[in-house]
């Protein structure tokens, strides 16, 4: 294969899109002439004609080329012989044989269900279909789920619930600058996603205001006209805390709310049980302050509000989200240009990777696996009887939890996510991960996943395939093949129609992404992700065509819901939901809020990012955010090292003292593994609806160690096996701070 | 009888805040069979808690209605008798209805002070002018008459009476506050926040009269025109609201046999003395205390709910400790648990006091134990001082840094 040669590119310069987040900004690859030996191939160099990023890159997709070189990644398969003993290298017939025969047995003995598949939010949209028709077709299981499901699915539930179909962002980023009032709602994109920050300032610099609601005063926080400061978990209260004041101030568009939407007076009454005095007690945002972004919001001419994890990674993320929602329909912010709600998803193709089949619950083109109708046109795409058809499975956790149990699953085929950081309540996730009778992990490196793996199969990255993914906007945007993969690596479609002829599956599983492509238009065809009309050839053209698109004609939707919204009777939904406590609660023996995010040099569980020696300078290990009078009542100073202790496990950390967060919380990232990781904390508790487990809020104490380098002392459910990549006690972790 | 399935009957006596939030609390949890909330008013359950608000015209009447969930609500639904061993309840039409939970959330009356003339001769109710504010009628009409008044009395110098008497003269009336007590809102402020408020009051076109008593009621034509002191002094006015606290409602309750004390006397389960009894709200004791605010009563709603919903059999309400808040501008305080460390000699006090910004603090403390507080036109830090307070948590850094706090987050521009 050649690398293509789009419009506007030298001959040998690839356009193409970074690997990391749900921003997916343009770049182009330049192949660097006799790079040395485990030197990145290939240099980025910018792309300023793709409208998104208009050229702008942060640190991490500059360095991306870093995880090509060999030396860091996979180059050949690994099988484990035996159990605890060492995996070897072994060819791709042996490695795939071994797939195909465990699979096998674990089915012959257990039935198809124990079979489960665990995807992610990076892959490819044609992968991620391919994985969800190979586990209902090849397969015939109802266990497939994803990472995605710990990422944006509040938010997706909550954008069905109000308005039919959930796409992350309905409008451009190109819209935020001309609203009058932005809220931003758990969301440090200075951190995660620093070329998105132009829109931000851009916003401002046209006189609208920009609010930041954070428990941290994070650099995106420092930059807001008001910043709400709320304990972890209140972000509904706070909500609707807002919108009764926009009722009590006269801010209500009474003819939107009459002619566009549903269940205003369930709404209005839902508010007045959260009036201001209560809201401030349940939040910590004094009243001014509510009363302030109240104002701010509801007499702008038009106003945004775009969630990320912060509040959707809750066990109330979906009714959170649909509080902020209200308050958007009460004040006619949504169906109308430079207005509406959104959400920042996170992943790389976190929009796409929801929208074509790894998901439990659903079918490609957004549909439900239990609707009967989608059921039979995606069974008719595919030459299978709808019948045959797995129902729902479980969903992330839940698959997870049950891994060995006697009704879960006994073999797990791994794509594109690294659980056993990534997961709540790890420790917990990687003992049964131990459990199973085949674990199967496809990965570019020896993730902490993959470490556990019975076999490991290495696959090629985004420079070496050719691919679609879907940005937040819902923009469907094409990745091209800059370079070819080294000797041994093979691409998650290729291992797929090999593991489909092995298990008796001869036909319907091609290597080639574009073949691919073009089932998944007919099989999303009608569906709510509609993308019938879209070719790769018209991505090219176009720089991203906006689902949905039902035919080559149509010119895509950058804009949705200008004439009516996605529910049966075109009307907006309203949520009316009521403030509730989180899973866990600081109390006594745990008295403090732990939240989990990102730093900007890492990114999701740094299987990659953590790889890449310039991250790695910039952000070298996890470390505990806490205010400095909890510190001085802790006697812990800068540097030291603490334990963090919850209900599930131990973490240890260096202690970072910040006046940046609130005195009743700490904050970790969640990047690292080992003693450091963040996740042996969190807990399960999952949001009723989008089975979202609660990350950003759980109740912990704080310890001293006293001892420099003491790794948290025996039985704290650290996973040993990681030790080689303990992250140290990191000195100067302000480092990542620098590196923007 | 139902038992936990289907068709269980959930009875809730009274449709004020407590018996709203149960109903809503109970049918979110998805608890089994219906909740019917019987309301004696002819409206739906709204929220107390704004009617200064609502006579100021900043709310709408029908804005402030509160959620009730899939709960039935039977409006001007007035209950007569409770048979607890029957498992029925009594309506004033005479219909019998059978429940297998009752839950009494029949709140409380204002109380009426001694003052001559209060009421009309011959037992017609209130003399005409004079007015009680705990409901939306008591409102409509207070509003109504506030729109030609010229002067008003406020007789009780509480957290409510503070409220009516901003509210008043927001509407362009001439009010004054009569108190008994040495300074306002003295249950909850110390001396130098009451000369403070009182301060910022007089700002608002309120006055105040302090350790005073209304003695008798001024009548012209029938109408309420002054208020006469015990000092000797009158008060010319054209309105009187009465503000001098609530009595739990508990005639039900003792017509059933229920141990009655102040209040229906309840346990941490919120059992009233008979099987399948609870009681919520303003009619209930626990403890020995009667709160008769709204976040104690929705603690105690919420609990029940737990409970009897199944979502929780095992919860139990241990008490509440809650925080005396305006959060009106001009008058912003914050204040909560025992302020007066003279009571005790274990007890520091830290005090801040700024009379440029018009802002006092106060903090009692008993080692590093936060045991009361004032915070009064600055309220920086009150999160994590209420915080400190209600879970009795040692306080974290030196108390002083409380005071001086910035507000958490501030942004400037």
């Amino acid at each position: 294969m050649t690398p293509a040669t789009p419009a506007g590119g030298t001959a040998a310069e690839t356009a193409t899109h970074c690997p990391y987040c749900a921003l997916q900004c343009g770049m182009r690859l330049r192949p660097v002439e006799a790079a040395s030996a485990g030197a990145a191939p290939v240099e980025v160099t910018e792309r300023p004609d793709f409208p998104v990023n208009r050229g702008a890159l942060c640190g991490k997709g500059r360095s991306a080329p870093a995880l090509l070189a060999r030396g860091v990644r996979l180059t050949e398969p690994l099988v484990r012989d035996r159990p605890g003993g060492p995996l070897r290298a072994a060819g791709w017939d042996e490695a795939l044989d071994r797939v195909a025969a465990g699979v096998r047995t674990v089915r012959e003995r257990y039935g198809a269900d124990a079979v489960g598949v665990f995807g992610g939010g990076g892959l490819t949209n044609e992968k991620a279909y391919q994985l969800g028709k190979f586990a209902r077709v090849v397969l015939g299981t109802a266990n497939i789920d994803y990472n995605g499901r710990f990422c944006m699915s509040s938010a997706a539930a909550a954008h069905r619930r109000a308005f039919g179909l959930d796409r992350g962002l309905p409008f451009p980023l190109a819209d935020v600058p001309h609203t009058g009032c932005l809220i931003l709602v758990g969301a440090n994109p200075a951190d995660t996603m620093p070329p998105a920050l132009r829109y931000f300032r851009e916003l401002r610099e046209n006189g609208g205001t920009l609010i930041v609601v954070d428990p941290r005063r994070t650099r995106t926080a420092e930059q807001a006209d008001l910043h709400l400061q709320p304990r972890p978990g209140t972000d509904l209260a706070l909500a609707l805390g807002l919108l009764h004041l926009v009722i009590a101030d006269g801010l209500v568009d009474e003819e939107f709310v009459a002619a566009r939407t549903t269940g205003y007076d369930r709404a209005r009454a839902v508010a007045m049980a959260h009036w201001p005095d209560r809201v401030e007690r349940i939040t910590g945002v004094p009243v001014s302050r509510l009363r302030e972004a109240a104002g701010l919001f509801g007499r702008a001419a038009t106003g945004m509000v775009l969630t990320a994890r912060g509040p959707e990674q809750h066990s109330k993320g979906t009714d959170t989200v649909g509080a902020w929602i209200d308050l958007c329909l009460a004040t006619g912010n949504a169906g109308r240009p430079y207005a509406g709600y959104g959400c920042l998803t996170g992943q790389g193709n976190g929009q796409g990777g929801r929208e074509h089949g790894q998901k439990a619950d659903q079918l490609p083109g957004y549909r439900s696996i239990e609707d009967q109708a989608a059921r039979a046109h995606v069974a008719a795409v595919w030459g299978v009887d709808p019948d045959a058809l797995p129902r729902a499975g479980r969903s992330a956790y839940e698959l997870l939890d049950g891994l060995g149990r006697p009704d879960g699953a006994r073999a797990l085929l791994v794509a594109g996510s690294n659980p056993v950081v990534s997961a709540p309540n790890a420790a917990h996730v990687t003992a049964r991960l131990r459990e199973l009778d085949l674990l199967v992990v496809a990965d570019l490196v020896l993730s902490e996943t993959a470490r556990l793996a019975d076999v490991v199969l290495p696959v090629t990255q985004w420079a070496e395939e050719d691919g679609t993914t879907t940005n937040l906007e819902g923009r469907v945007i094409l990745r091209r093949r800059a370079l070819d993969p080294p000797e041994g690596v093979r691409g998650e479609l290729w291992l797929l129609g090999e593991l489909a002829r092995r298990l008796g599956v001869d036909r319907g599983f091609p290597a080639d992404a574009e073949q691919v492509f073009e089932e998944l238009r007919r099989a999303s065809a009608g569906g709510d992700a509609d993308y019938a009309g879209i070719s790769y050839r018209r991505i090219a053209a176009e720089h991203g065509v906006f689902w949905p698109c039902p035919d080559p004609a149509h010119p895509g939707t950058p804009r949705l819901f200008l004439e009516r919204f996605a529910t049966p009777d075109g009307r907006a939904r309203f949520a009316a939901v009521t403030h509730r406590p989180a899973g866990e609660e600081p109390d006594r023996e745990y008295p403090l809020h732990l939240t989990t995010g990102r730093v900007l040099a890492q990114y999701q569980s740094g299987a990659q990012t953590r790889r890449v020696a310039e991250l790695n300078a910039a952000a070298p290990g996890p470390f505990v955010e806490l205010h400095p009078r909890l510190a001085e009542r802790l006697g812990v100073a800068d540097g030291e090292p603490v334990a963090v202790v919850s209900r599930r496990g131990r973490a240890v950390a260096p202690a970072r003292v910040s006046a940046a967060i609130r005195a009743d919380t700490v904050f970790m990232p969640f990047h690292w593994p080992g003693a450091g990781r963040a996740n042996s904390l969190t807990n399960p508790a999952l949001d009723p609806v989008s089975r979202m487990p609660e990350f950003k809020t759980c109740a912990v104490r704080v310890e001293r160690i006293g001892i420099a380098g003491d790794g948290g002392g025996a039985g704290d459910g650290v996973d040993r096996l990681d030790g080689a990549e303990r992250a140290e006690p990191a000195r100067g972790a302000d480092g990542e701070r620098a590196a923007g | 009888m139902g038992g936990a399935g289907a068709d269980r009957r959930i009875a809730v006596v009274g449709g004020g805040m407590a018996g709203a939030r149960f109903a809503e609390r109970y049918t979110a949890l998805g608890g089994p069979g219906t909740v019917t909330v019987h309301a004696a008013e002819a409206r739906a359950p709204y929220n107390r808690v704004l009617l200064a608000d609502v006579l100021t015209g900043r709310y709408d009447a029908e804005a402030i209605a509160l959620p009730l969930g899939t709960s039935r609500l039977r409006t001007g639904c007035a209950v007569v008798a409770v048979d607890p061993a029957a498992r029925t309840l009594g309506l004033a039409d005479g219909t019998v209805e059978p429940w297998d939970e009752l839950v009494l959330a029949t709140g409380a009356n204002p109380v009426l002070p001694p003052i001559r003339d209060l009421r009309r001769a011959g037992g017609g109710g209130l003399t005409e002018g004079v007015h009680t504010l705990r409901s939306l009628d008591d409102c409509a009409r207070l509003a109504e008459q506030a729109g030609t008044a010229r002067r008003a009395v406020v007789i009780g110098g509480g957290v409510l009476g503070v409220s009516a008497a901003r509210a008043l003269a927001a509407l362009g009336v001439r009010t004054g506050i009569v108190h008994r007590a040495a300074h306002l809102i003295d249950r909850q402020l110390d001396e130098e926040a009451g000369a403070v408020l009182r301060e910022r009051l007089a700002a608002l076109g309120v006055e105040t009269h302090c350790r005073n008593r209304a003695r008798a009621l001024a009548t012209a034509a029938e109408r309420a025109a002054g208020v006469h002191l015990a000092n000797g002094h009158l008060l010319d006015c054209d309105l009187v609201v009465l503000a001098c606290g609530a009595r739990p409602r508990t005639a039900l309750a003792r017509a059933a046999g229920l141990p009655v004390a102040t209040g229906v006397l309840v346990d941490d389960r919120l059992a009233a003395g008979a099987p399948h009894v609870h009681a919520i709200g303003d009619c209930a004791e626990h403890r020995g205390t009667v709160h008769g605010l709204a976040a104690p009563a929705w603690d105690q709603a919420d609990v029940l709910a737990l409970r009897l919903s199944g979502a929780d059999p095992g919860a139990r309400y241990t008490g509440s400790r809650p925080t005396s808040r305006l959060s009106t501008g001009g008058l912003e305080y914050a204040a909560f648990g025992a302020v007066d460390e003279t009571l005790d000699e274990g007890l520091d006090v830290l005090r801040l006091a700024d009379a440029t910004r018009g802002s006092y603090k106060k903090l009692v403390l008993r080692g590093d134990r936060l045991v009361g507080a004032i915070l009064l036109g600055d309220l920086a830090g009150l999160d994590v001082l209420a915080d400190a307070w209600e879970r009795d948590d040692p306080l974290t850094g030196h108390p002083l840094h409380l005071l001086t706090a910035a507000a958490p987050g501030p942004a400037p521009a």
